[in-house]
């Protein structure tokens, strides 16, 4: 876990070293290779229980990745080390090419193009729905700045075009608090467009919608895909057969299989682990209905 | 963009509670300047004793709002501002008492108004500064971060009550004389005193009223109820609560030095951690997260005070105790809230 002085030294001399003064401190994202997101061997425990076990993951550029998995499988955990909210013990994290994750911190990473939606949606209640987009706004984050800050002609017309896109130009002015749970869930994805992020990784979308909200998600997320990344953890399986081009299954902190819905479902291995025959029908019915 | 257009784009009068709060602090102001001005034998004669108690009522409704700053809007709860107010009020103490007889070392800097008046912000400004940059980057929040301003003002009040200090031990500071060269004890002064202190929690109701209405103050709200959020769509949350907290000190160091020479003493008592706790009451009794609820609160609580203390002592803390239970309990939303309830209560029937 922790490296002796002489591997610290080796590291820091590395021949392709960047040091971190040297680079710009705002470069857009690298992805002339292909990736834009890129785990290798990442590992984390917490009091001795391995939540993320020898992960390898890559996202490509524009790519719409869905990401299934038992409870516990270490969904969430590979999510807060994207983000910068937990470091892993070993392992690297990259974005694009040339950004470090594990140097970075939360803001930094958002500012740098990752969005992050909630499992539990998590919008500012006390505030209404187009303020909630307006600090989600990608824009200059400084203290100074934000205290004088003010909404524009081009901001306002970027927070109609999202409530456009969310369904939620009628509830501009309520307050975030008293939406439904589903208009929440597209209130913080709302929030995640404002930020135009090159990544967006989203948390269990559609828990708590009703089907034609579920049917607009699955649309919303299809049509994001090309013009960004997007990383959809989900247990619906309905939801997930209906959007997924790859599916990555993970299962005790590691990747178990990784291929189209139906080389996935058909996986010996997945089916024992995850999803079991009667689930699987039940989710059938679910999709045709 | 200038701050001065940021003032007029907010509108800040468009809200009826700022300007109904407004119009109640001018118009109180010039009635008791007005009523002061009477002569003396007149029925409604205010002598100079009420005009600098109300004057002292002034300095803690300023040093409610700046609790109600970072407590109501931005959920630090901090029970140690009244570290920030004794700080600004023994800088003021010093200038105060240089004017009588030099000081060595340092201190003598401090018969300069201009040092002085620096010193005033400056040192609870440099204190908040340290420490919250200490809390907030290790992510204190919630009852540690309460916890430890406690520890803090504690500290301080140990550390004023040592003759080493050089701040007058634990008798403090006291015997002033003279302010910018005029009599303290003279009728001018003290009305002038007043109106200082009116003109300053004025000035600090809009500055607040402004903060709490740009997207800094929607970012502060933001924060108060879903932090991890406001992380992850890239606002660093550290340095907001940073600048807000040593704002909100900077305001309690000022009303620590309007309430020294209307009071006539700073002591290490202010650094009581009990202080601290009582201005917290004050805001929750008024209601947070409205600014005009903590300039009520103030002054509802001491008025009280003022008059309880003279009738039956023992009886305060008491009752203090029991309206910060009752107000926990049936008026979440302080005395504001229900206000606000019964105005909606009205519309609704008629």
């Amino acid at each position: 876990m922790s490296m002796t002085n002489v591997e610290r030294l080796r590291e820091f001399a590395r021949p392709d070293r960047v040091f971190d003064f040297m680079a710009p401190a705002r470069s857009p994202v690298d992805v002339r290779h292909g990736p834009i997101l890129y785990l290798e061997d990442v590992s984390v425990s917490f009091d001795g229980f391995k939540a993320i076990d020898d992960l390898n993951l890559t996202i490509d550029d524009g790519e719409l990745r869905c990401i299934i998995g038992p409870n516990g499988a270490g969904k969430t955990t590979m999510m807060d080390i994207i983000t910068g909210k937990t470091r892993p013990d070993r392992g690297q994290a990259w974005f694009g090419s040339r950004h470090n994750l594990l140097q970075m911190d939360e803001p930094q990473i958002a500012n740098l193009g990752i969005g992050r939606k909630f499992q539990k949606p998590t919008v500012f209640e006390a505030l209404s729905v187009s303020a909630n987009l307006e600090l989600a706004m990608a824009g200059d984050r400084r203290v100074w700045k934000t205290l004088l800050a003010r909404l524009d002609h081009e901001g306002r017309e970027r927070i109609d075009e999202v409530l456009e896109t969310i369904a939620l130009s009628a509830e501009r002015d309520r307050l975030a608090g008293v939406l439904s749970h589903g208009q929440k869930q597209w209130l913080e994805i709302g929030m995640l467009l404002m930020q135009r992020p090159r990544l967006l990784l989203v948390d269990e979308p559609v828990a708590g919608m009703t089907e034609p909200e579920m049917h607009r998600t699955a649309d919303l997320m299809t049509r994001l895909a090309g013009q960004q990344s997007v990383v959809v953890v989900e247990h619906d399986m309905g939801f997930v057969r209906s959007i997924a081009r790859t599916v990555t299954v993970l299962h005790q902190g590691s990747v178990l299989a990784e291929g189209s819905m139906d080389e996935v479902a058909n996986d010996p291995r997945v089916i024992d682990v995850y999803l079991g025959g009667g689930d699987d029908d039940s989710d059938d019915t679910r999709e045709e209905g | 963009m200038s701050l001065a257009t940021m003032f007029k784009r907010n509108s800040l009068l468009d809200e009826r509670s700022t300007w109904v709060t407004s119009v109640v602090l001018i118009v109180g102001m010039l009635a008791v300047v007005v009523l002061h001005a009477l002569p003396s034998d007149h029925a409604w004669h205010l002598n100079g004793s009420v005009v600098s108690l109300l004057g002292k009522y002034l300095t803690y409704m300023l040093l409610a709002l700046a609790v109600d700053l970072i407590w109501g809007y931005l959920g630090i709860l901090s029970l140690g501002h009244g570290a920030f107010f004794a700080l600004g009020g023994y800088a003021m103490g010093l200038y105060l008492t240089a004017q009588d007889a030099p000081l060595a070392g340092w201190q003598s800097a401090m018969v300069h108004f201009p040092v002085a008046a620096l010193g005033v912000v400056l040192a609870p400004g440099l204190l908040a500064l340290v420490f919250g940059w200490l809390a907030f980057r290790s992510r204190v929040t919630g009852v540690y971060f309460s916890i430890i301003t406690q520890a803090l003002t504690f500290a301080l009040m140990l550390a004023f009550n040592r003759n080493e200090m050089g701040m007058g031990g634990s008798t403090g500071l006291t015997r002033f004389d003279e302010l910018l060269s005029f009599s303290l004890s003279s009728e001018g002064m003290t009305i002038a005193l007043f109106v200082a202190s009116g003109v300053a929690v004025l000035l600090a109701f809009w500055g607040c009223k402004a903060i709490t209405r740009s997207r800094l103050g929607r970012v502060c709200m933001a924060t108060r109820d879903a932090e991890a959020r406001v992380r992850f769509i890239g606002y660093r949350v550290e340095h907001v609560k940073l600048a807000v907290f040593v704002l909100s000190a900077m305001i309690a160091g000022i009303a620590g030095a309007l309430y020294v020479p209307q009071v006539g003493i700073i002591n290490p008592s202010t650094f009581a951690p009990l202080f601290s706790i009582e201005i917290v009451v004050w805001v929750a009794l008024g209601g947070r997260a409205t600014l005009y609820g903590a300039l009520l609160g103030a002054l509802l609580v001491n008025y009280f005070k003022t008059l309880l203390t003279g009738v039956m002592p023992d009886a305060w803390l008491f009752l203090l105790g029991g309206l910060f239970v009752v107000v926990t309990m049936f008026l979440p939303q302080g005395v504001a809230g229900l206000m606000a309830h019964l105005r909606r209560r009205r519309e609704v029937t008629t």
